[in-house]
């Protein structure tokens, strides 16, 4: 087995929710964790509005949710919590000793006396291009993300996409494969111009194909794919493929959140109101991805739902601690943690 | 007020009055017309408020901006009257405007 992280707190999810978590919790001495399968904190706001104003935060009339995301970081740095990207939690489970064991995708393991699940809509995965009879392929042929270039080594290899991820695969595959092809619905590509240079340099130099039209149809047997028909504007095209790669973007999906035996409830975890904790002592669930009556799926909510949180997490991380409530404003110990200058 | 009908895939009409200023995709989901999904909620970032805007009007209701455009690489069948309905503004030209929807949404 790898290495083992410990930690006080795992919080599995960096979206706005679980970055404020820190703060909470770090107020109170709790050292933090977090696990997210994108590449870089803020959930949702990161992922599917970074540029989009947020009215509702309070004190800001109006912020952009890629700021609010970048002023949480700065807010909880204080704290230097530990952050593991690109990875999803596949397992939790508890420990004989009362602590928890939480493993990725890639098998790293993580144990921690108490676990906030604080997952918002599910984990961000690759959409399915709803190409009729898809699922069927998605065994041998499809893939949706690239972990080993072997995998497509003599492969007749249909990237789909005008993205930088659809742009970054066909140029690092063109080397590899027997023959990559784009698929783009349209001319213009909106990845980085220089990567869109390589690859018409590689087009017209003969390396790989561009195809322009939209994949309407797969053809192949027992779940292996053999070509791909792409519509264009006038006409079909054949094109051979062994491997497709489409890239349509992602969306949340509630994923393996729902294979740790907690309770749910249409997707969301059931929490009570004072301690915000699940079916399982131990284990809190905060933002979206909760369930309370009245629940709202708004980040001031979650906020509030992280400092509640807090107060049970320390009783269970130093049962024997008397926990005192104090000011930011005014408390000295506070600003020592908080490395405000006296 | 405005006037919106919308073509659902199985060829059922919904009629709706819309007022000024709101999105085509936001009378959607307020009629529960079958077929906008609208994930995201309006932002331009999930591309199941696809449509598919009668000939008649493509050229009133107008082209997508380029976010749009890179957010309808997303959806399925993709025609050129396609548009992402959270980005057409209903206003007074629009009376009368005919959408269709898609057999799905991305
Ligand atoms: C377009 C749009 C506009 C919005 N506008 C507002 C607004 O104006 N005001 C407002 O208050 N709210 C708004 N919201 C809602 C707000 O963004 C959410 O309430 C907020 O993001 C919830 O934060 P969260 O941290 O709970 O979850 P999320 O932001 O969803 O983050 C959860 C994270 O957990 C990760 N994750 C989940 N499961 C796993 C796993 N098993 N392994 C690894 N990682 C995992 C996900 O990848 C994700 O990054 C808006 C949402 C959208 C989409
Ligand atoms: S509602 Fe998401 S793009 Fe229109």
């Amino acid at each position: 087995m790898s290495d083992i992280t410990t930690t006080d707190v795992l919080i599995i999810g960096a979206g706005p929710i679980g970055l404020f978590a820190v703060f909470e919790l770090g107020l109170f001495d709790m050292r933090c964790h977090l696990i997210d399968i994108l590449d870089r904190p803020g959930g949702q706001c990161a992922e599917l509005y970074p540029e989009k104003p947020i009215y509702d935060i309070p004190g800001y009339p109006v912020i952009g949710a890629q700021e609010l995301v970048d002023k949480l970081l700065e807010q909880i740095a204080p704290f230097k919590p530990g952050f593991t990207f690109n990875r999803m939690v596949t397992a939790l489970e508890r420990l004989e000793h009362g602590s928890f064991r939480v493993t990725t995708d890639e098998n790293e393991v993580f144990d921690a006396k108490v676990v906030v699940i604080a997952a918002g809509g599910g984990s961000f995965q690759p959409k399915r291009p709803p190409i009729p009879g898809i699922e069927a392929y998605e065994q041998a042929s499809v893939r949706y993300a690239v972990r080993r270039i072997e995998d497509f080594r003599d492969q007749e290899v249909v990237v789909v996409g005008g993205g930088d991820s659809a742009l970054d695969w066909t140029l690092n595959l063109e080397p590899v494969a027997r023959r990559v092809t784009l698929v783009h619905r349209r001319p213009e590509f909106r990845a980085a111009p220089d990567n869109v240079g390589k690859m018409h340099a590689l087009r017209d130099a003969g390396a790989i194909d561009l195809v322009i039209g939209q994949v309407s149809g797969l053809s192949g047997e027992d779940g292996i794919l053999r070509s791909v028909t792409v519509k264009g504007a006038d006409a079909e095209t054949e094109v051979a493929c062994t491997r497709l790669l489409p890239f349509f973007g992602l969306t949340m999906k509630l994923g393996p959140v729902a294979e740790w035996g907690l309770h749910l409830h249409e997707n969301q975890i059931p929490v009570d109101t004072e301690k915000f904790e699940t079916s399982e002592p131990g284990i809190f669930a905060i933002g979206d991805i909760n369930w309370y009556p009245g629940k709202l799926k708004l980040i001031l909510s979650g906020f509030h739902e992280a400092a509640l949180m807090t107060q049970a997490a320390k009783h269970i991380i130093s049962p024997k601690e008397r926990v005192v409530f104090q000011y930011t404003t005014s408390s000295t110990s506070l600003h020592k943690k908080l490395g405000v200058p006296d | 007020m405005t006037k919106l009908t919308y073509i659902a895939h199985d060829g059922t009409r919904f009629e709706v009055e819309a007022e000024n200023g709101s999105t085509v995709m936001e009378n959607a989901i307020r009629n529960a017309v079958p077929g906008i999904e609208a994930e995201c909620g309006g932002a331009c970032a999930c591309a199941t408020c696809h449509v598919y805007v009668d000939d008649a009007w493509t050229a009133i209701v107008g082209e997508p901006e380029a976010m749009e455009e890179d957010m309808l690489d997303f959806a399925y069948e993709v025609r050129p009257s396609s548009r992402l309905s959270c980005q057409i503004k209903v206003r007074d030209e629009l009376d009368g405007l005919v959408v269709s929807i898609p057999e799905r949404q991305g």
